[in-house]
């Protein structure tokens, strides 16, 4: 026979046991959610107000591996910088849309443009835009054609486009195109051509 | 056991001695009381040296090399660091000279001239401050600075880059590295491809044949592990330690290696496939080597002429190793007119085009066929990456350029799109040369028209074929890096069966192409094979 003390101590103690689990199991639970929470892409932050300007974005089109101008009327701020900024956050809104010619990964965005004189262009990507990025040489090469010629285009003055990954130097981009070295915008743009016919 | 017999006759000896100066006659036994004793002091002694001779530790050395020499050093331990001397390791390199006075320690090389103050941890190089990241020491005249200050002292004196691996103590002045690939060469083939010639000491133990760089510029592939996939060579090891690298091979089978190309290549073959080869070259059995049983290494001549033992066998730089006989033909140096390079490999698996089909794979089969290809239309082929090794872009452009190969094609695999692209190296902005030196961002430079050509006259062989064709110019590494006609030709399915990648037609289809189409521009690219 159990003494009776024994036995409720015994109780005692699996109750206590039965409620950590389930506290256990709750508290990861709510890990769970919040983590995915972090992975929320809506934006933060109303877009940019002001007036709007006609400007053409140079979109990648996977079906025929084509890169090809289109006239778009989006919001710009005055400032030369930040237009830029604008100018390529325009231009990833379109490749964050499922249905788009040019799929980016989720949460794929430009983190910042530094434009350096003289001539100068820094795209500081984030590294959801790299490491979701497909990997392969056409694929690639659409995408940084398409953020370089977009800038040049409609920033005068730029001869020379550095790309980054989370403020860092990256190797490719996800296997192929070569983030190593400045970009010589005379050169994408005659990549550009090519890549239009 | 010898030991026994030394001991033995040692006790021996004292037994009869003892015994002429007591008068008494020497025991049969072989023993008076002392004499085990004696033996057994004697066997304490000696194990008690062996033990501390063998817990010693090696002298440290500094490994130096250069364009002008390579050459060791002694490393000295003061105050828990390496230290080494500053003269010693300028003098092979121009005209040094140094002064002492009482607190400060006076160099001059060639024009540059550099303070260095015992016990501080600055020394000023042209009036500039340096810092030693320890003290400055002088010792019976000669200066020593802490190995660790070398990476930073040394390029403000020489002017030039140094690379310092501290931890194994090898510092390299200047781009004198070593690199080398290693790949399967049919089931059973090792094929170590090196930049320059080496020389390496070579040592078999079960299941491991080592090669010790102790006077090469060596340097590690992208991993220090290479897989290769083979039952009978599984994989290799690099590593570095005072002041030597060491790559081993795993192996399940007897194995030896011989040396061919000048040195550059060495082939690591089982050593029975070995044996049989030289048989097959009708060389006297005796020539073979003691039936490689232990395992036998065919290294570098005694006189080191690297590439008799390969040129005995094969006839040519690549051919299969053989016997150690004497040989009439001379060494013949092969030089490859195609560098075919199957992108990607080890960690990097490229795309990936189906959960069970990665480009790496793919690669690896495209320039396996395109090495047949280019080969039957008599066009001597290196296949850079015959295996899933690891292989970084500036070694692989380094292979194209020591080669001096006419052509460098880069194989990859795609998902996306129909058919063929076939791309030429974008140069990124550019450096400028500086006098002799190319840039090494735009290497490519001037042959980027020869390139566009050979591409062009690809497109055109593969449009002969009804392959949907595409030339683009692509920022992809290493194509700007390579001096030579350099290309990269993508391969995705003609429609949207990925399986038709795998498949050994289509593959044929497009190596065929590519290998007639440099084939026809053979006079183009201007050297023979």
């Amino acid at each position: 026979m159990i003494p009776r003390h024994l036995a409720i101590g015994m109780a005692v103690l699996l109750a206590a046991a039965l409620s950590l689990s389930f506290y256990a199991w709750h508290f990861r639970k709510t890990v769970v959610t919040t983590a995915v929470s972090s992975t929320d892409t809506r934006p933060l932050a109303p877009p940019v107000a002001g007036p709007t300007e006609r400007v053409t974005l140079f979109i990648a089109h996977d079906e025929d591996g084509t890169l090809r101008g289109e006239s778009a009327q989006i919001p710009l701020p005055s400032g030369r910088q930040q237009r830029a900024e604008e100018l390529l956050r325009a231009l990833l809104s379109l490749y964050l849309d499922k249905s788009s010619s040019h799929v980016l990964g989720p949460g794929a965005d430009v983190r910042s443009v530094f434009l350096v004189d003289p001539g100068v262009a820094v795209i500081d990507l984030n590294s959801a835009f790299a490491d979701t990025h497909r990997s392969g040489a056409l694929v690639e090469e659409l995408t940084v054609a398409s953020l370089i010629h977009t800038i040049s285009a409609n920033t005068p003055g730029v001869v020379r486009v550095k790309i980054l990954v989370d403020g860092k130097e990256r190797d490719t981009l996800a296997g192929h195109a070569d983030l190593s070295d400045y970009y010589d915008v005379s050169a994408v743009n005659q990549l550009a051509t090519q890549l239009a016919q | 056991m010898p030991w026994i017999r030394i001991l033995r006759a040692v006790g021996f000896r004292r037994t009869e001695r003892s015994a002429r100066s007591t008068g008494r006659a020497p025991s049969k036994s072989g023993g008076t009381v002392g004499s085990p004793g004696l033996a057994m002091i004697l066997l304490t002694a000696i194990l008690f040296t062996a033990i501390l001779l063998s817990g010693a530790a090696p002298e440290k050395h500094l490994a130096i090399y250069s364009t002008v020499a390579n050459y060791s050093l002694p490393v000295v331990q003061r105050e828990g660091r390496d230290y080494v001397g500053l003269l010693e390791i300028l003098e092979p390199l121009g005209r040094v000279s140094a002064k002492s006075d009482t607190q400060r320690w006076r160099l001059r090389y060639n024009n540059i001239q550099g303070d260095f103050f015992v016990g501080k941890t600055h020394a000023r190089i042209q009036g500039r401050d340096a810092d030693l990241g320890g003290k400055f020491l002088e010792e019976n005249d000669r200066g020593f600075v802490p190995v660790s200050s070398l990476s930073s002292l040394l390029p403000r004196i020489l002017g030039g880059p140094v690379t310092l691996h501290e931890e194994s103590s090898r510092l390299f002045i200047g781009s004198v590295a070593t690199h080398f690939t290693a790949s399967l060469s049919g089931e059973n083939r090792l094929v170590f491809n090196f930049t320059a010639p080496v020389n390496p000491m070579i040592a078999t133990e079960p299941g491991k044949l080592r090669m010790t760089f102790s006077r090469e510029p060596v340097v590690a592939p992208a991993a220090p592990t290479l897989t290769f996939g083979s039952k009978t060579i599984p994989s290799a090891n690099y590593t570095e330690s005072n002041g030597t690298a060491v790559v081993a091979v795993t192996t399940t089978a007897p194995v030896i290696a011989s040396f061919s190309n000048e040195g550059r290549t060495i082939t690591i073959t089982p050593a029975t496939a070995a044996a049989s080869a030289a048989q097959n070259v009708t060389q006297p059995a005796s020539a073979i080597p003691a039936a490689a049983t232990p395992p036998a290494v065919l290294g570098p001549a005694g006189s080191g002429a690297p590439g008799t033992a390969a040129t005995a066998a094969g006839g040519s730089g690549s051919g299969l190793p053989g016997s150690g006989a004497p040989v009439a033909a001379p060494p013949v140096f092969r030089r490859y007119f195609a560098v075919v390079d199957a992108s990607h490999g080890g960690d990097d698996h490229g795309e990936t085009l189906s959960p069970t089909l990665l480009e790496k794979d793919i690669t690896v089969a495209l320039a396996r066929s395109l090495r047949t290809e280019l080969e039957s239309r008599g066009i001597t082929t290196l296949v850079l990456r015959d295996s899933d090794a690891n292989l970084s872009l500036d070694q692989r452009a380094i292979f194209a350029n020591a080669d001096h190969a006419a052509i460098y094609i880069s194989l990859h695999a795609a998902s996306s799109g129909h058919g063929v692209r076939v791309y030429t190296a974008l140069l990124p902005y550019g450096d400028d040369d500086r006098g002799p030196f190319r840039s090494w961002t735009d290497a490519q430079h001037a042959w980027l028209p020869l390139s566009t050509s050979v591409a062009s006259a690809v497109a055109a062989e593969l449009q002969k074929r009804q392959i949907t064709v595409r030339t683009l110019s692509a920022p992809m590494r290493p194509l700007n890096n390579v001096t030579g006609a350099a290309i990269a030709v993508e391969v995705a399915p003609q429609g949207s069966d990925l399986s038709q990648l795998t498949a050994p037609d289509y593959q044929q289809l497009i190596t065929g192409a590519v290998a007639t189409a440099i084939a026809s521009a053979h006079e183009q690219l201007g050297v023979a094979p």
